[in-house]
């Protein structure tokens, strides 16, 4: 020990022009940890919130305790889901870059994290995402061409003009608003499960934060309103090793892993390997139906790699290897579930492709489709009084005033 | 002199005051190694380390709270938040601490910390990349709030702040980082080369706190204004063809009254105008204080233009945004008022 204290200063692994390193990543190997019962003690089971459970193991195939049962009709659908998010997230991608679309984000490298998770939740549980779920609304019905919709702001628009792309809300599916603001929405998530149980429905809910929003005072807020009311709802810390230019260290990641974050407070916390469908989909029906059964709270901590630009506002070659992905350890969930069906002789590198290709149509067919509704540039467009609407239940007389003055101005 | 932009004589400012106390110190969301997602802060983690200019976890609340234990500690912080529209989880740290710090322990405490942080709409941000709140921080006593107006003064005024040993929320338009606007987002953008404000000197200079400019004289009406709308009411000015003097306040807070109430007793007539939303906005407290001042010699109504009262919507910045028509359609009730 040195004799003086000193400022440690996180640091990542590697920058731009060093090799990616991720030693500092511990791997439990495929089956190698416990599946205990759902009302196990906490204080017994805390070695889920280092570990990490997986059930794919390196040929592929499906292995230990946390093995789901599920039949190759369901993963077919399962990697169809995942591979139509991965389609759309290009298709979008390529439409901002043509300037059609102001801004997008793509959640490349972690479509197991929605998919598995909405697989795993019944419909009348309560999803609280961040912009990186976009993978929750597809799967829960949203349309593709009204996700397309709403990022070109267009007539079809579900937030009629009023949000920047990717902000999606679907109230019926049970999918709520994205806001801007980072991990407001874990207190949300707390608050809809205590109404849950206290009105004693045995809907659960769910929430999506990334490592780095995990600094913020909601997320402390929710788990120790969600421990004290054993609130039932699952937490989910999507680790992706980086926030914008900073990684999961800067975070708090450096000595304990997200998932035991919760520890202190009594909230089991399951560190899963976040590319492995299986095991997303075993942690999360594990969480629910501890949290249906008053079990209470979950933190679940899916270790994932943000395999594209934080945004499209985002250059990352700046501040990580341009090659980090492909060193990721745990590597690409579309890749790994493609190969297990392989090797189950369910699925083969045809069927992939031309699966593929079918998805990329489908898309276009949507972007083909939502043009319709209007364009940045082409018409038609939304009315710009529609802003004026929606500020209250009601509106009031100094916002009919503005509008009438707006219209005026306009005119 | 140099030519700079406005996130280059930020920059500059910072490392000129870094360069000069060692107790300056940088912090704040992907400052550090990446420089800034706007790049105000680039180079400065090479040239002073990574514990001067530090990578901050997302926690507003939590840079803007440790930046105050480090100004107690008789550190210079200047904290970055990356968007305004992302200060509040910091806001009950600068409104029950940073603020009243001075006056709970008569000066036996106080931390001179500067915030930063970018404001102001245009760039299609939605409503969480956009706002302008300013007035939340006018409103609060002991905090003095800066809002510049182009790179001459954005260096001159953040270097006053960070030696200042007053907490300071220091706003950046953002729509104006690169080049001034006036309002007309159908223009080619221009850069701050063509300005004369563009002229930084590179080294250590400052622009008083607490001192507004005339940024163009007149005689027919005084524009009072700030930010990015300075720029935009010059241009909405010249459609009109009215002379109009057009006052920079660019410290809101302590307010420069001597500067406005001149103005408007020479002219007798005044227009306010800001980004922000109207309803509560500043530009009540510089209607309210004009009329006080120099309400003999008003031969007009003060007009008072601002953002529409609601969030700022993705689709309509430009309807919400307020831009030459609408300055220009209050200049003239101004004018043609008896
Ligand atoms: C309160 C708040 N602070 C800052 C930001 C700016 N911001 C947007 S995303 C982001 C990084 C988030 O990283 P992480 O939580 O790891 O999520 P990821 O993007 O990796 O999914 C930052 C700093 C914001 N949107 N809201
Ligand atoms: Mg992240």
């Amino acid at each position: 020990m040195a004799t003086k204290s000193r400022l440690h200063i996180p640091r990542a692994s590697a920058r731009p022009g060093e090799k990616p390193d991720f030693s500092y990543l511990e791997l439990s190997p495929a089956g190698s940890v416990d599946r205990p019962p759902v009302d196990a003690r906490t204080r017994d089971i805390e070695n889920l919130s280092s570990d990490m459970v997986r059930v794919l193991d390196e040929n592929h195939e499906a292995v230990g305790p946390w093995k789901p049962d599920f039949d190759a009709r369901q993963l077919q659908v399962s990697l169809r889901w995942m591979m139509l998010v991965r389609a759309f997230d290009r298709r979008m991608w390529q439409i901002q870059r043509q300037g059609r679309i102001s801004f997008y984000m793509e959640s490349a490298g972690e479509e197991a994290v929605s998919i598995a998770q909405a697989v795993a939740l019944r419909p009348g549980d309560m999803c609280f995402p961040s912009y990186r779920n976009q993978g929750l609304y597809l799967y829960r019905g949203t349309k593709l061409v009204d996700m397309m919709c709403q990022c070109l702001s267009n007539t079809r628009d579900m937030c009629k003009g009023r949000q920047m792309p990717i902000m999606y809300h679907n109230r019926n599916a049970n999918v709520f608003s994205i806001s801007g603001n980072l991990c407001t929405q874990y207190p949300h998530a707390v608050g809809w499960a205590m109404a849950s149980a206290l009105k004693g429905e045995d809907h659960i809910a769910a929430s999506w934060v990334g490592d780095g929003s995990t600094a913020e005072a909601d997320f402390h807020y929710a788990l120790t309103f969600a421990a004290i009311y054993q609130a039932p709802v699952i937490l989910n810390v999507v680790n992706n090793q980086w926030a914008i230019s900073t990684f999961q260290g800067t975070a708090g990641g450096e000595r304990r892993p997200f998932a035991a974050r919760g520890l202190g407070l009594g909230i089991p916390g399951i560190r899963v390997d976040g590319n492995d469908f299986l095991a997303v989909y075993a942690v999360t029906l594990w969480a629910a139906d501890r949290a249906r059964r008053g079990g209470g709270p979950t933190l679940i901590e899916l270790v994932t790699y943000r395999g594209g630009a934080h945004s499209t506002s985002d250059d990352p070659s700046k501040y990580r290897p341009k090659d980090e992905w492909a060193e990721f350890p745990l590597g690409d969930p579309v890749e790994r579930l493609k190969l297990h069906l392989i090797s189950e002789g369910a699925w083969s590198e045809e069927k992939h492709e031309e699966l593929e290709k079918e998805l990329r149509d489908e898309v276009l067919a949507a972007w083909k489709e939502a043009q319709r509704f209007g364009t940045m540039t082409e018409g038609p467009f939304l009315d710009p009084s529609l802003m004026f609407d929606d500020v209250y239940a009601e509106m009031p007389a100094h916002l009919e005033e503005q509008r009438r003055q707006m219209l005026a101005i306009e005119d | 002199m140099a030519q700079m932009n406005m996130i280059e004589s930020i920059r500059s400012a910072m490392d000129v005051t870094m360069g000069r106390d060692p107790h300056v110190v940088v912090l704040g969301e992907d400052v550090g190694y990446f420089g800034g997602v706007f790049r105000c802060t680039d180079g400065l983690q090479r040239k002073y380390g990574e514990d001067r200019v530090i990578d901050a976890p997302i926690a507003e609340g939590g840079i803007i709270g440790t930046a105050i234990g480090m100004g107690v500690n008789g550190l210079r912080p200047v904290a970055e938040i990356q968007f305004a529209d992302y200060i509040y989880p910091g806001y009950d740290q600068v409104v029950s601490e940073l603020a009243r710090l001075r006056y709970r322990t008569c000066g036996d405490f106080f931390s001179p910390v500067t915030i930063r942080t970018p404001c102001g709409g245009g760039i299609r941000g939605g409503q969480t990349h956009s706002q302008s709140p300013e007035a939340l921080f006018t409103h609060v006593s002991g905090i003095t709030t800066i809002m510049p107006s182009n790179p001459y003064d954005a260096k001159g005024l953040l270097i006053s702040a960070i030696q200042s040993d007053d907490p300071i929320v220091f706003f950046e338009p953002k729509r104006i980082y690169n080049g001034p606007f006036d309002g007309d987002p159908e223009k080619p953008a221009v850069s701050w080369s063509s300005h004369a404000k563009g002229e930084v000197p590179e080294g250590y200079y400052t622009v008083p706190i607490g001192s507004a400019e005339i940024v163009k004289p007149g005689d027919d009406l005084t524009i009072i204004t700030y930010g990015t709308l300075v720029h935009v009411a010059q241009a909405s000015a010249e459609l009109t063809g009215v002379d109009a003097e057009i006052v920079d306040v660019r410290t809101l807070a302590p307010l420069d009254i001597p500067t406005l109430a001149d103005s408007v007793r020479k002219t007798g007539r005044c227009l306010v105008a800001h980004e922000a939303t109207r309803y509560s906005g500043f530009g009540a407290e510089l209607v309210a204080t004009i009329q006080e001042e120099c309400f003999y010699h008003l031969e007009a109504p003060i007009e008072r233009i601002g953002g529409w009262d609601t969030p700022y919507p993705h689709a309509f910045e430009w309807n919400y945004f307020p831009g030459q028509k609408r300055i220009a359609a209050g200049i003239r009730k101004v004018m043609e008022a008896e």
